[in-house]
Order: C-alpha cells, then structure tokens, then sequence
C-alpha cells in the first residue's frame, strides 16, 4: 500500500467515521437515559435517506405515511395504558402530538414535494419527519416497560427493529437509492482528492457534537439528562421526569439518526434495511466507548471507519466478518475492568 | 416398577404425536410444518435452558444451527459420508465451535453477554455466505436425503418421525438434566451465583456446560434442517433467524421446556399464516411478517414477560422425589475433637482503596464452639466473612482453617474444606422447591454428572442427597412446605432455609450472616435450640448477630470489631461490661 491509497482509505474512514460518530451518540445518549440500546437507530438513518431521495424525484414520500402509522400506534398504547387515569392535558396531547402534527405534516409533504423546493428544503422536511417518530416509538414500546432489566429492553429493542424493518419494506419498497451530493466540488491536497462531500460529513458532524456538548455541559435540560442517565432514581428524586426524559432522549436520537441520514445518502445506496448494519458498527464504537463515555466514543467510531476501510482494501469480503469480531475482545476486556455493568433483575 | 403418572402421560403423548401422520387425518403440507416446527423446537429448548434458566440470552443461536448444517452439506456433498456418519460429526463440531466460542462469552457480564452473540452470531452470517467452498451466498445443493436401507426419508410424513424422535429425546434429556445436581446448579446461575459459588459450584464451568448443550441441540437441529430442506445457505443461519428463535424462547416461556415447543409451533404457523395474508393484502411479496413477529415480541414482554406456558398450564409442579433404600444414606464427616482449634485469623487485613474495612484483626475459632462475632454497623463484619470464605481476597495477613491458608481461596474450596455459610440478604433461586434449595447444599456431596442426570443413572444419589435435605429441612422445621416454591416464603422461612441449606453441606464450620433478623420469637427460641444441638454435633459456628439477647445466649465467646478493628473478645459476660464495648455501641458514655 502506497501513502496516496492510504490517504484515500483514511478519508473514507473518516467519513465513514464520522457517521458512525452521529449514529453512535445517539445510541449513548439513549442507553445513559433509558437503558434501551437502541437497535432501531439504523432505521432513522436508512428512512431519512429514502425520503431524501423520495423529494428529489418530486413524489411525495411514503414516511409521512408511516408517521401517521406510528402516530396511530402511539395514541392507542397511550389510551391503553392510561385507561384510568386519563386528563383532559394528556388527551390534548395524544391529539396534538400523535395524530394532528403527522396528518399536518402529510398535508405539508404532498403538497410541497411536486414543487422540488431544493435540496436544503429536502432535507429539513426528512428531518421533520423523522424526529417525531422517536418520542412515539419510546411511548409504543418502551414505556409500558421502562423499569424492566437491560436483557429485555433489548429484546424489546430487536422487537421494534424488525417491525421497522418490516414497515419499512411496505412502504419505502425493496429497491435502494442514493440522493445527490451534498456539495459536487472537489479540491485537490498533495495527491490526494478531497471531495466536498467528505469535507461537509466531517463539518455537520463537528458542529453537531460541538454543539451536544453545550447542550449537555451548559443547559439545564442537557443537565437533566446526564442526571438520569447516571442515577435515574435520584433524578426522580430531585423532581426530573425520567419518562419526559426518555422522550426527550428519542427525539434526540431520531434527529440524529436523521442527519446521519442526510449525510449517508450521497454516500452509499440505501434501502430500507441499510440501517441495521450501520446501526451495528456505531453500536461497536458504543461499546468501545463503555457506552458511557462521548469523546471516546466519537474516537472508537472513527477508529471503526478506517478500520472497515482497510478491511475492505485487504479483504473486502471479509470486512463485515472483521468489523464485527472486533467487538468480542472489546466486550471481555470490559467484562473484566467494568464488572459493574452486571445489574440485578 | 411402577411410573408415575405424569410420566406415563407423556410417554402416551409422544407415542400418539410420531403416529400422527401415518393416519392420513392430517395433510402433507402441515406435515412439512410440524417438521420446521420440530427442528425449531431443538433449538428453542436450547435457548430455554440458556436464557430461561440459566440467564444467558443469546441471538446468535442460529449460527450453531449453521454449523451442524454446513458440517453435514460438506462431509455428504463433497466427501460422499453417508448422513447418518456426519450426525455425530456435525453434533461435534458444533459443540467443539461452541466450547470456544463460549469460552469467551459466558464469560462476559450483564448485557455485554448478549451483545457478544449478537456480535460472532453476524460475524457468522458473513462468514458463511463468503467461504467459497461452502459455497459462498448461493449455499450449497445436492445434499442427499437420509436412506433407511434402500428407502430414502423424503416424504414429510417419513422425516416428521425422524424430527419428533430427536425432540422427544432431547424434551426427556434436558428434563432429566435439569431435575439432577447438574440442573440445579444450573438453575441457581441466574439469580442466585453467590449461593451456587458457597457451595462448591463452579459457575462458569455450569455457564458454559449449559452453552455447549444448547449448541448440541441446535447442531443437531442444522443436521436435520440440511437434510430435510435438501439445500443449505447462509440466510436462515443469520442473526435475524437467531432473534426469532430466541422469539420462541420468550413467546413460549423462557423458563419451561415445553413451552419452547409450543412458541415455535406459535412462531412457525403465524409465520405461514403470514406469509400468505400479508403480500395478498399488501398487493406485493416480501418478508412482511416479520412486522407481526417485532409486534409480537414487544407485546409479549410488555404483557407477560414469563410467555404463554405458565398463562396455559399453570406453575411447574413439585418435583416427584426418588425415595433412598432403607438404612442408607451419604457419608458424614469425621468431626475433630471439641476445643481443637479450626480457623484462626491472624492480622487479617482487608483495604478497598484507602478504606480498611477490615484492620489487623485476629481471633481462632475452635471445634464445637459458637462464636459470636459482633459490632455496629459498618464494624467489617461481612467482610470477615467474605474473607473466610474465599468471596474476597486478603489485603495481607493470614487465615488458616484446619491448617490450611486461606489466602486467595474461592468460594468453591471454602466449601469443600467444609465452610458453610448463609447470606446477610438471602440468596434463594425463587422459582425452584424449598428442598431442592436446601438440596444445592450438598451438592460437593453427590457427584453425578451430565451424563449420568441425562440417562437417569443418577437416581440412588439423589434420593440420598434429597433425604438429607429433607432431614434438615425438619430440623429447622420446616418439612411441611417443602415443595413449596422458595419465593412464596417469608423473609423469616428464606433465612431458615439458608440455614438447612448450610447444613447440608455437612460442615465442620458454619458461618450464619444475621440468621435470626426478621425471624419471630418462637423460630428464634427454635434457631438457638438448632444452633446448641448442632454445637453438640461438634460443629463450630461462627455467627454475626445484631440481635444481642440472642448472640449473648448462645455463644461461648465474642468478637468484638469497631470501624474494623478488633476492640475487644471474651467471654459474654465480661464483654456486657466492657467500658470500651458500651462506648463503641452507645457512644461517648462520659
């Protein structure tokens, strides 16, 4: 290997990387408050892609549909659950929240999406449309069962994963796509071609971590989040919602996985089960960060991109295989210095 | 020899299922699904052993079923073997596959476990679909059917006997295994491993027994699947597969064996339901169902996270006990002589970081004497204890028991020198009978393996081991709710069954962690009077005690600790005077 492949292999880690970088918060910010690891991250990504790519086209995309979908799904866990307890507040709410902003925003899509608004229009509507989704999911599924054990909300987690997966098949269909480059410019550095594709990756994923890290170092909301994800009872003691909190938490992953969406779609051809596979390497870069710790978690993900792009220079077919068995030697070296991820039932 | 009459019922069932097809009331098509139905069950009773009972969960067993599939599809393709050679080849390999794989991951902790299976149960899915001899992601074909004589197993109806046959051998097998020594260490694993190390288990030895044994059965589940389906590739093998068997664990019930059958038999015919409703309402083909099977899952542990068998059939029943030939029973120790000294501590020091918990204490404990070891809150009292019996390493000094250092001991050689211990906070597994708690107790005494809890050979053992449960199960007296699941005691009952359990073990000495907190007076009064007749025994107890009527009573002598020093020991009597005792326990009396 030559320094100019190198140098193009590191730029793809790094993009790569930085990607995996935006879907792997997420999942830390997620666990540290809820203690779901959230498997369904990947669908955000894959399904922000899709409608990207669906307004390009000028046709209307399916995922307001499917907001609509799981809007539906949401009012009714919530009616369910709080059969007896209902207030007039949180049936303003469901109304509001579940079924009026989805139907507001089909209406929006269809009839803004013949008209091509342009690429940043685009993406702030797949954006739009994909963060409410995570606030329902966690109301659907996680909420009935917030208090259960790690082992089963990921299960649940799984669960959740195969029904989007499966939704996402009905209605985004088989086939996959790409969306255009977010900037088709490129400069030339030595030897190598820096593509402005790469250079914006790597400049939104900067400012969104920079940008997490006010929110959580500097905001009281930010604040209340770290507070539930390192002791969820004394959060509770001190009078932080930790079921607002958890909401919170998905739509923050939702507007994550949203973004890595609009940055993945240039990059590779997305269908609706892409997700998972991107969903999983951001998940070894969790892991290697402890699932605690953001900054080493940001550094494990890009340490994942360059280690998948030399996979593939070396052994192409074997890069999922090698990616993937990294992670085994991470876990029992964690089992052995952090034993305090074991927890009582 | 007569059998009971569960058994008989099951026996009945079996026999009626592998007639089924042959009475032509049941169509070929549900014939072929009993079939997937059967090979699913294999690995779902697998899973329920892992996960239901032993509390590891795993997503990857589908890879296992993988290599029992491609073991076969290779040794039969390429090599030409018959069938019937690569069944223990490909149940071989598979367990060889697991043992090291397993080595890694029972090994991991708390959610790090499953995440590992989800880990190699991808990494195996990938290489399976890119290793050119096994065919890459077209798999492989050709795979000849299983020959009786000249007859070919192709019909359905043919291999529906052959899949039942191995369900109904591996139903009795795991059954027996669990209702063993074996099983029931493997059952404390789960909620109570500290219980199961005092008493001579070696947890992560059981942990990866239980890994092999799941992989077993889904090896064997492959060989069956290659040979039914004729073809082998990567697609059922992935991680998707292995969530939809660990689907069936949870649906059915992760802790009962038939219920694994019963959650693949509701997996496998809602999946084909499906599969013909969903493309013909949604106008197009694809694999829809698995949004039902997401649904499922989601619902079932929102709703009911124990799954449908025990919602259907009801708790497990009491397990029936195999009763001993009259006049035998196990070999008890021989007891050194009264007074001679047993465990002695010398300068024993325990630090956590700048802590000392436990400073430079010393004190002997003799045969056939109660010790009482006392102090305030926070004293180091647990941690002695922990010291003693192997669960913490010393800092630096030394503890002998019957001349043996006991530095850097484990909790499994503690109880072989004969420790036996209770828990500050009960350690009981909740789902299992009183006796076969208080039966974990002496586990070191009885030695049936694996093999022979499988083939039953492990009966004259057991009706020893259970009688002497049973004994002392009386002597703390509770006899009466035996078979009674442990979780439905009292607080007060749990603490006396810990006791029972310690007995178990024969133990030359005993160390009670606070047994007579939350026990009324009458069981306390029933406790001191246990605890004299077993001092008369011979055996030595070394007790921690708040209740201070009850130590005072009973021991010979005290130990005093203070922020984990020793501040004073003797006889009750002087220590009640004790100037420096009162300050430490009242504070400054001036």
């Amino acid at each position: 290997m030559d320094g100019t492949i190198f140098l193009f292999l590191l730029q793809d880690g790094v993009i790569n990387g930085a990607v995996y970088a935006l879907v792997a918060i997420a999942l830390v910010l997620v666990f540290g408050v809820t203690r779901v690891i959230l498997v369904p991250q990947g669908e955000f990504v894959a399904f922000t892609a899709l409608t990207v790519a669906a307004l390009e086209n000028g046709n209307a995309p399916p995922t307001a549909w499917l907001l609509l979908a799981l809007g539906g799904l949401a009012a009714i866990s919530e009616l369910v659950r709080h059969f007896r307890d209902l207030t007039v507040r949180r049936l303003v709410r469901i109304a509001l929240f579940d079924l009026a902003l989805p139907v507001a925003l089909l209406l929006l899509t269809r009839a803004l999406a013949p008209m091509k608004l342009g690429q940043v229009a685009n993406i702030l509507l797949a954006i739009t449309l994909i963060t409410p989704m995570g606030p329902m999911i966690y109301r659907i599924a996680f909420a009935p069962i917030a208090h259960s054990s790690v082992l089963v909300l990921l299960m649940a987690s799984f669960g959740v994963h195969f029904s989007l997966m499966g939704l996402g098949l009905v209605f985004f269909g088989p086939e996959g796509t790409g969306t255009a480059p977010l900037s088709s410019q490129s400069f030339a550095l030595g030897d190598l071609v820096v593509t402005g594709q790469s250079v914006a990756v790597v400049a939104v994923t900067g400012l969104l971590l920079v940008l997490f890290a006010i929110f959580f170092g500097r905001t009281l909301l930010g604040k209340a989040l770290r507070a539930c994800s390192s002791n969820r009872i004394g959060a509770r003691l001190v009078g932080i919602p930790t079921g607002a909190a958890g909401q919170i938490a998905f739509a923050l992953a939702a507007l994550l996985g949203a973004v890595s969406g609009v940055l993945v779609g240039p990059l590779m051809t997305v269908a609706y089960d892409s997700g998972f596979l991107i969903g999983l390497k951001a998940f070894v870069a969790a892991i290697l960060g402890g699932l605690v710790s953001y900054p080493l978690t940001v550094l494990a993900a890009l340490g994942v991109g360059f280690a998948e792009a030399l996979f593939s220079f070396w052994a192409s077919n074997f890069k999922e295989v090698l990616v993937f068995t990294l992670i085994i030697p991470v876990l029992a070296w964690r089992s052995v210095y952090a034993p305090h991820a074991e927890e009582a039932e | 020899m007569k059998l009971p009459r569960s058994s008989l019922i099951q026996a009945a069932c079996a026999v009626a299922i592998l007639i089924l097809p042959f009475t032509g009331l049941i169509p070929d098509y549900w014939i072929t699904l009993f079939n997937y139905i059967g090979i699913s069950s294999l690995v779902a009773i697998g899973l329920v052993l892992l996960t239901g009972v032993g509390g590891m969960t795993s997503f990857g067993q589908a890879a296992f079923v993988g290599f029992g599939a491609y073991t076969t599809a290779v040794l039969t393709v390429q090599y030409g073997l018959s069938p019937w050679l690569t069944l223990p080849l490909a149940v071989v390999v598979t367990m060889i596959a697991a043992a090291l794989i397993g080595a890694v991951t029972v090994r991991l902790s708390g959610h790090y476990l499953p995440l590992g299976t989800i880990a190699w149960g991808i990494a195996f899915f990938y290489l399976f679909g890119n290793i050119s001899w096994l065919g890459a992601h077209d798999g492989m074909s050709g795979i000849p059917p299983l020959r009786l004589g000249s007859h070919a197993l192709i019909h359905p109806r043919d291999y529906f006997v052959v899949v039942w046959i191995a369900v109904v051998l591996a139903v009795v097998a795991t059954q027996n295994l669990l209702g063993g020594r074996v099983g029931r260490a493997i059952r404390a694993l789960r909620r109570s491993t500290r219980a199961a190390e005092a008493f001579g288990v070696n947890t992560a030895g059981a942990k990866l027994m239980v890994f092999v044994y799941a992989a077993m059965l889904a090896g064997l589940a492959g060989w069956l699947y290659a040979h039914f389906q004729r073809s082998v590739s990567p697609g059922p093998f992935g991680i998707t597969a292995g969530t939809e068997y660990l689907l069936m664990a949870v649906l059915g019930g992760a802790g009962r064996v038939y219920g694994a059958i019963l959650g693949a038999a509701g997996i496998t015919f809602l999946r084909d339901q499906l599969q013909d409703l969903l493309p013909w309402l949604l106008g197009h083909t694809g694999n829809y169902e698995i949004i039902a099977f997401g649904a499922v899952l989601v619902l079932i542990l929102q709703t009911s996270p124990n799954g449908l068998w025990p919602i259907l059939f009801g708790p497990p029943s009491a397990p029936k006990l195999p009763q001993p030939r009259a006049g035998q029973h196990l070999p008890e120790r021989e007891l050194p002589a009264p007074g001679t000294p047993l465990l002695q501590a010398e300068q024993a020091q325990k630090s956590f970081g700048g802590l000392v918990a436990v400073n430079a204490v010393s004190f002997e404990v003799e045969c056939g004497r109660i010790i009482g070891l006392i102090g305030p809150n926070g004293a180091g009292k647990s941690t002695t204890f922990n010291l003693i019996t192997g669960v913490l390493p010393l800092t630096s000094g030394r503890i002998e028991f019957e001349g043996h250092p006991l530095q850097a001991q484990t909790p499994q050689r503690a109880a072989a020198l004969g420790l036996a211990r209770t828990f500050q906070h009960v350690e009981i597994v909740a789902d299992m009978s009183v006796i076969e708690n208080v039966a974990l107790g002496a586990n070191l005494r009885g030695h049936a393996g694996v093999l022979r809890s499988i083939f039953r050979l492990d009966r004259a053992e057991e009706a020893l081991l259970f009688a002497s449960a049973m004994r002392q199960l009386d002597r703390v007296g509770l006899a009466e709710v035996a078979f009674e699941p442990a979780g439905t005691l009292a607080l007060g009952q749990l603490r006396l069954v810990e006791v029972a359990r310690a007995l178990c073990l024969n133990p030359v000495l005993l160390l009670l962690d606070e047994p007579a907190a939350g026990l009324r007076v009458g069981e306390k009064k029933a406790l001191a009077r246990l605890l004299r007749e077993v001092r008369a025994e011979g055996v030595s107890v070394l007790l921690v005690e708040h209740d201070m009527d009850f130590v005072m009573s009973l021991a010979d002598r005290l130990v005093v600790l203070d922020f984990g020093t020793k501040i004073a020991e003797g006889a009750p009597a002087l220590i009640r005077q004790d100037p420096v005792v009162l300050e430490a326990y009242l504070g400054g009396v001036s």
